[in-house]
């Protein structure tokens, strides 16, 4: 689960983490009201989604840039008001880009140095590792692919957590000298915390940015969480911004049902994760296009079912849907009752192709045959992808 | 006939009396594995559902009824604590089940595992189990699509797995250890270390590997194949459509912004390793019988 970076960057303050002050806002009358309490100096605009590439973006007016600085508040305003209700497009959102429902202004800060710093979890040596660069402010992937060697790694062991050494490690190799090595190790210790505590999956301060004073503070932050461990925490689901989610996902996630939008035509209906993934994949190596990624779980009950066919019907993209179910423990005449009965409950507008395998299939294509429903069974996976790929592109 | 579960594999169910352990405990016995004890904290000294005791904690299963096997159906809360229980009990074996484990939680348990006093494997979390055909079944898979023999299969996956078996037993070939490794980005049991325990078993002759996007799990193991491995090995990877920065159902299935872990990189260390490749989930097995006769 993502978060705003205003969200984000108010967990680290009350890590200890200094952040620029700043205000959020969703309205006009918010933005004035922020306006008035940052005062007359250099204030940022910043569009909050949950995309990187913002200051690069473009809204979809043609305006330019999704973070800006202004000297002057009535500058700022401007900006504020353009930029909210605006869809932002950034080299992350897509084509279609993000609607700004949510802006953060800010104070300005007299920047001296750029510095990078994360924590992530790593899943190959399944420990936390810290990953600092003196080369702050940029892209880290690019750091990572043409400056390996400005890169420091430090990894965090589960079980002994950070220690104090660990922190000077990186003080010095960033460069840090006298009371600045304390503080950044006071930050370290912060963010570790919270990473630890919260099950956060990543924890990004870019920059983090030494001022004149030589004072370090946190001017861009970036968190994400463990899905899995979100029931733990409260404090941390009340952040989440449906806004910023797939209205068919969220409805999904209602029924347990694991489903992701793309942007093909050919809708899939899979048990099983892994099988779902392969189903797109044969889809598309059939020459189709996947609209969506979709595991309706080891039961696939009617309930279920019907709730997948609604969800993916909502998509205006599909053309065809393929169901593809591999029935072991709950059986092939079971599924295809289920199926039957889901296609009844709604208005199925476009071809359908369903493919069984496994106990009792001969049984299930019984049913599906003399169901009255207009589908077509398919005897294997890749007969299934054949005739539902020939049969969008013949509509189409 | 197998690695790690066979005829003689006594089982402990960890969560033996919630709704899913129940389910598949009872198909399990149907199978035919020997399920000796189950755990429920608290209800110790009852019996399930009339012939399976159940224990308050593990090391009463292991000492009281000789468990050497454990299955877990706790919920994702309580999972990591019941796999480090079952470690403590120095149980040999542990396959977690549980889907929607928290990664911290495995990153801990993993520290653990890796204690030189261990002697404990854990499959999974987030798998559908291990199955000897015809001896031992434990987990979710469907005992009848598969059938004694001497291919090894491994995956990350269920349904898919299934899918690959069900190929092999249509056209007659039987397998000698199936194990879904689970689909979380940490686990107990690796790629690697399961294409080395069949590369081992004198029992299987030929191995199927099923990958995902995400990770480098896939490309460990095909780097080990291509040194040690002469058994013939087929492959698939799920995943070659799959955006960037999506997780796809399975919280491991992911590749990275900067495009690591993407299905490309895996079939070509599996074409380097002389993997038989499967482009398409509905051949796995004949990639597997273009190298292999049985």
């Amino acid at each position: 689960m993502n978060i705003h970076e205003y969200q984000a960057k108010h967990l680290l303050q009350e890590y200890g983490v200094r952040v620029p002050r700043g205000y959020a806002a969703t309205n006009p009358l918010e933005v004035e009201t922020a306006l008035s309490n940052l005062g007359d100096d250099m204030i940022v605009v910043k569009a909050q989604i949950h995309a990187g590439g913002r200051g690069k973006g473009t809204f979809t007016d043609g305006y330019k840039g999704g973070v800006k600085v202004f000297k002057t508040p009535e500058a700022a305003k401007e900006a504020a008001n353009h930029m909210l209700g605006n869809t932002l497009v950034t080299a992350q959102t897509g084509p279609e880009g993000r609607k700004v429902q949510t802006l953060y202004l800010t104070e300005g800060c007299d920047i001296e140095h750029e510095y990078y710093l994360a924590i992530v979890l790593d899943r190959e040596t399944a420990q936390s590792v810290i990953i600092a660069s003196t080369e702050g402010g940029m892209d880290i992937e690019e750091v990572a692919d043409k400056t390996p060697e400005k890169l420091i790694r430090v990894p965090v062991s589960p079980t002994m957590g950070l220690r104090s050494h660990q922190c000077r490690q990186v003080a010095f190799a960033l460069g840090f000298k006298g009371e600045q090595v304390k503080q950044f190790g006071r930050i370290l210790t912060g963010v570790y915390k919270m990473f630890w505590e919260k099950n956060a999956m990543l924890v990004e301060i870019n920059p983090l940015v030494t001022d004149k004073n030589g004072n370090l503070s946190a001017l861009d932050a970036k968190v994400s969480f463990d899905g899995n461990a979100i029931f733990q925490h409260p404090d941390i689901e009340k952040l989440r911004d449906l806004n910023e989610e797939d209205p068919k996902e969220i409805e999904a996630s209602k029924h347990d049902l694991a489903y992701i939008a793309l942007d093909g035509d050919i809708a899939c209906m899979v048990n099983g994760a892994g099988l779902a993934m392969a189903t797109m994949d044969i889809i598309q190596s059939f020459g189709g296009s996947p609209a969506n990624f979709l595991d309706v779980g080891g039961g696939a009950n009617e309930e279920q079912v019907t709730a997948a066919f609604k969800i993916i019907l909502s998509d205006q993209n599909v053309k065809g849907i393929l169901v593809n179910i591999f029935g072991g423990i709950m059986k092939c005449d079971v599924i295809a009752n289920g199926i039957v009965a889901a296609a009844k409950n709604v208005d199925m507008t476009v071809p359908l192709v369903v493919r069984l395998e496994g106990t009792n299939v001969e049984a299930g294509k019984k049913i599906l045959r003399e169901s009255g429903v207009a589908l077509t069974p398919a005897d294997s996976l890749a007969q299934a992808a054949q005739i539902i790929v020939k049969q969008v592109k013949d509509a189409g | 006939m197998s690695i790690l579960v066979n005829k003689d594999t006594r089982l402990v169910v960890q969560g033996i009396t919630g709704k899913t352990g129940t389910f598949h405990t009872q198909q399990c016995v149907e199978y035919g594995t020997k399920v000796v004890a189950g755990v429920t904290p608290g209800k110790g000294g009852q019996m399930w559902e009339g012939k399976v005791p159940v224990c308050n904690t593990v090391a009463e299963a292991v000492i009281e009824h000789g468990a050497n096997a454990s299955v877990i159906y706790v919920p994702p809360a309580f999972a990591a604590d019941s796999i480090l229980e079952a470690i403590e009990s120095e149980i040999p074996l542990v396959i977690c089940i549980t889907e929607g484990v928290p990664v911290r939680d495995m990153a801990e348990v993993r520290r653990r595992l890796e204690f030189k006093d261990t002697k404990t494997r854990l499959i999974g979390p987030n798998c559908p189990g291990i199955i000897t055909p015809g001896e031992c079944k434990i987990g979710i898979m469907p005992g009848y699509i598969h059938k004694p023999g001497r291919v090894g299969v491994i995956s990350r996956s269920g349904t898919l797995t299934y899918e690959a078996v069900w190929q092999l037993t249509q056209s007659g070939h039987g397998q000698s250890t199936c194990i879904g490794i689970g689909g979380d980005p940490i686990n107990g049991t690796s790629q690697l270390d399961a294409v080395r325990m069949l590369n081992e078993d004198p029992d299987t002759d030929a191995i199927i590997m099923i990958g995902e996007i995400g990770g480098s799990a896939e490309e460990e193991a095909c780097a080990y194949i291509k040194e040690n491995v002469r058994k013939p090995v087929a492959g698939f990877i799920a995943g070659a459509s799959a955006p960037k920065g999506r997780t796809m159902g399975h919280a491991g299935a992911i590749v990275s912004a900067s495009g690591a872990g993407t299905a490309e990189a895996k079939f070509a260390a599996m074409d380097d390793a002389g993997v038989s490749i499967a482009r398409n989930p509905s051949e796995i097995a004949d990639a597997l019988l273009r190298i292999y006769k049985g």
